[in-house]
């Protein structure tokens, strides 16, 4: 209740106070409309690279996840080795070493879009291994036997029987690691990506304004990840007709 | 003649750490033969049998299936894997697959049957089963007693020799038990090679040729249930059968 009367007062604040200058971002006027259009056309750059560095991580996280639960020792601790690792760099760190450090390593150039999948996707790896890895130590092992029992060998029995019910269970941890990696992926304005937070950095230097713009900023990922988020619970919805009991 | 032995085992012994689960079993089963194993909980049944289709290895003895050794070699596994047959008593279907796709994904995987031959093969065995109308429904609407059905005819779809049953009809409620066991004698009358364990008697009087009682990992009685049920031998036995028929 109180935080209702307090949010109305901010909003009452926002509409007469002479502090805020909505001009800078009001559509009715050409160049509050142009604003507006430059701070939007970052979007894209913030889906695709989010988009692009989470369906890398996913496979990586699978890929690192199976050689973790397998019989052998070696393989589990080179899993367990890999996670630990990624896991214990900071992602802006992460960026900055892919980006200038990479190439010096390499000798290749990486554009700015690819070193930001890249160390996105490999920091979020890491998680997703996890998360795969109690997704698949979820599954009953009779499911396992029964696999066997009807000779499936180990690629059949992960592929049609034990990967399709774990990833009906860590579907909403997989719906947090992307809403993650659309924040995350603000990161990678400091190495010059060009979207949303770098559209609203280049736009607040240009026009004065951080309050209103960084205002626009935070609701642009607010609706982004509104929408993911429904996607992602209509999917849950959808997949669970055909869960267990 | 003694018709050839489809199972041999000589002096299994299997340890799980330091605690000795059998202790130098040994048995033949002949083709066709139908034998119940009975005994104590934690006497080593489901062991003994999960150890003929591989599903547990052994540290001593013999096991061979239709002349074939399991032991280390991939592919002597693989070929016994597919003689055999197993029914668990969790049922084990896969869920998140309708009846027909449970009974579908061995043949075309394993057995590399088209899809057409694999979905014709299942529902002749749904109707052996007497449940083909259940063909397109997922196991969790299916009452227990039509999912060990489906696990049964799962299993026959990948056309073994052998068939091993783990106590099928312990998680069913009492009305659902003789739906299972019907199909499992009408199984048992076509000359399938069967190891069933279980306490259902009756069933066990019906349909054994050799009764096995087991006890502390080891095969205590072997006899043909007239005179496993009327003279038992050992004094064990005796106290199981009359714990287990006079509760
Ligand atoms: N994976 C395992 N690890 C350790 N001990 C095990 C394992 N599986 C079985 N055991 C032990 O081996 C013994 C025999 O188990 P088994 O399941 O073969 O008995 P059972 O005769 O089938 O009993 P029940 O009637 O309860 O099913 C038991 O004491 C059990 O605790
Ligand atoms: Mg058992």
């Amino acid at each position: 209740m109180r935080l209702a009367v307090l949010f109305g007062a901010v909003l009452a604040l926002a509409g007469c106070s002479a502090s805020w200058g909505w001009y800078v971002v009001d559509p009715s006027t050409a160049k509050g409309a142009q604003n507006l259009g430059f701070l939007l056309s970052g979007l894209g750059m913030t889906i695709r690279l989010s988009a692009t560095a989470i369906l890398i991580s996913v496979t990586v996280g699978l890929l690192v996840a199976l050689p973790g639960l397998s019989a052998h020792r070696g393989l589990r601790a080179a899993s367990r080795a890999y996670v630990e690792t990624v896991r214990a760099v900071p992602i802006l760190v992460l960026i900055l070493w892919v980006y200038y450090g990479l190439p010096q390593l390499s000798g290749l150039t990486i554009s700015v879009f690819w070193a930001g999948v890249i160390a996105l996707a490999l920091s979020d790896s890491a998680f997703q291994a996890e998360i795969f890895r109690a997704g698949i130590q979820s599954i009953a092992r009779g499911q396992y036997e029964a696999a066997y029992s009807v000779s499936l060998g180990y690629r059949d029995t992960m592929r049609y029987v034990i990967l399709p019910q774990a990833i009906r269970r860590i579907l909403p941890a997989l719906g947090n690691q992307l809403v993650y990696m659309l924040k995350m992926s603000s990161l990678v304005s400091v190495i010059g990506m060009q979207e949303l937070t770098r559209k609203a950095n280049e736009l607040v230097v240009s026009e004065y304004r951080p309050l209103e713009i960084y205002t626009v900023l935070v609701l642009e990922y607010l609706v982004l990840i509104l929408i993911v988020s429904a996607g992602v619970r209509w999917l849950e919805r959808r997949l669970a007709v055909d869960e267990r009991q | 003649m003694p018709a050839p032995a489809m199972i041999r085992i000589e002096a299994l012994s299997k340890r799980f750490d330091a605690f000795e689960v059998l202790k130098s079993v040994s048995l033949d089963v002949a083709a066709g033969e139908k034998l119940v194993i009975c005994g104590p909980s934690g006497s080593g049944k489901s062991t003994l049998i999960r150890c003929i289709n591989g599903l547990e290895d052994h540290q001593g003895g013999r096991i061979e299936v239709d002349g074939t050794p399991l032991g280390r070699d991939r592919a002597a596994r693989a070929r016994v894997r597919g003689l055999v047959g197993m029914v668990f008593q969790q049922f084990n279907l896969f869920p998140h697959l309708t009846v027909l796709e449970n009974l579908m994904l061995g043949p075309v995987r394993a057995r590399g049957l088209s899809r057409t031959a694999a979905r014709d093969l299942a529902m002749r065995y749904l109707e052996r089963v007497r449940i083909p109308e259940q063909a397109g429904k997922y196991p969790r609407h299916l009452s227990g007693g039509q999912q060990q059905r489906v696990a049964i005819a799962r299993s026959l779809c990948m056309e073994p020799k052998i068939m091993l049953f783990d106590e099928p009809t312990s998680a069913l409620d009492p009305e659902m038990i003789s739906e299972v066991l019907d199909v499992m004698a009408e199984l048992a009358g076509t000359g399938m090679t069967m190891i069933v364990v279980t306490h259902e008697m009756g069933f066990a009087r019906r349909i054994a040729d050799r009764m096995v009682f087991m006890d502390h990992g080891e095969i205590v009685e072997v006899a043909p249930p007239e005179r496993f049920f009327t003279a038992p031998e050992s004094a064990r036995c005796r106290d199981f059968l009359d714990r287990i028929l006079n509760h």
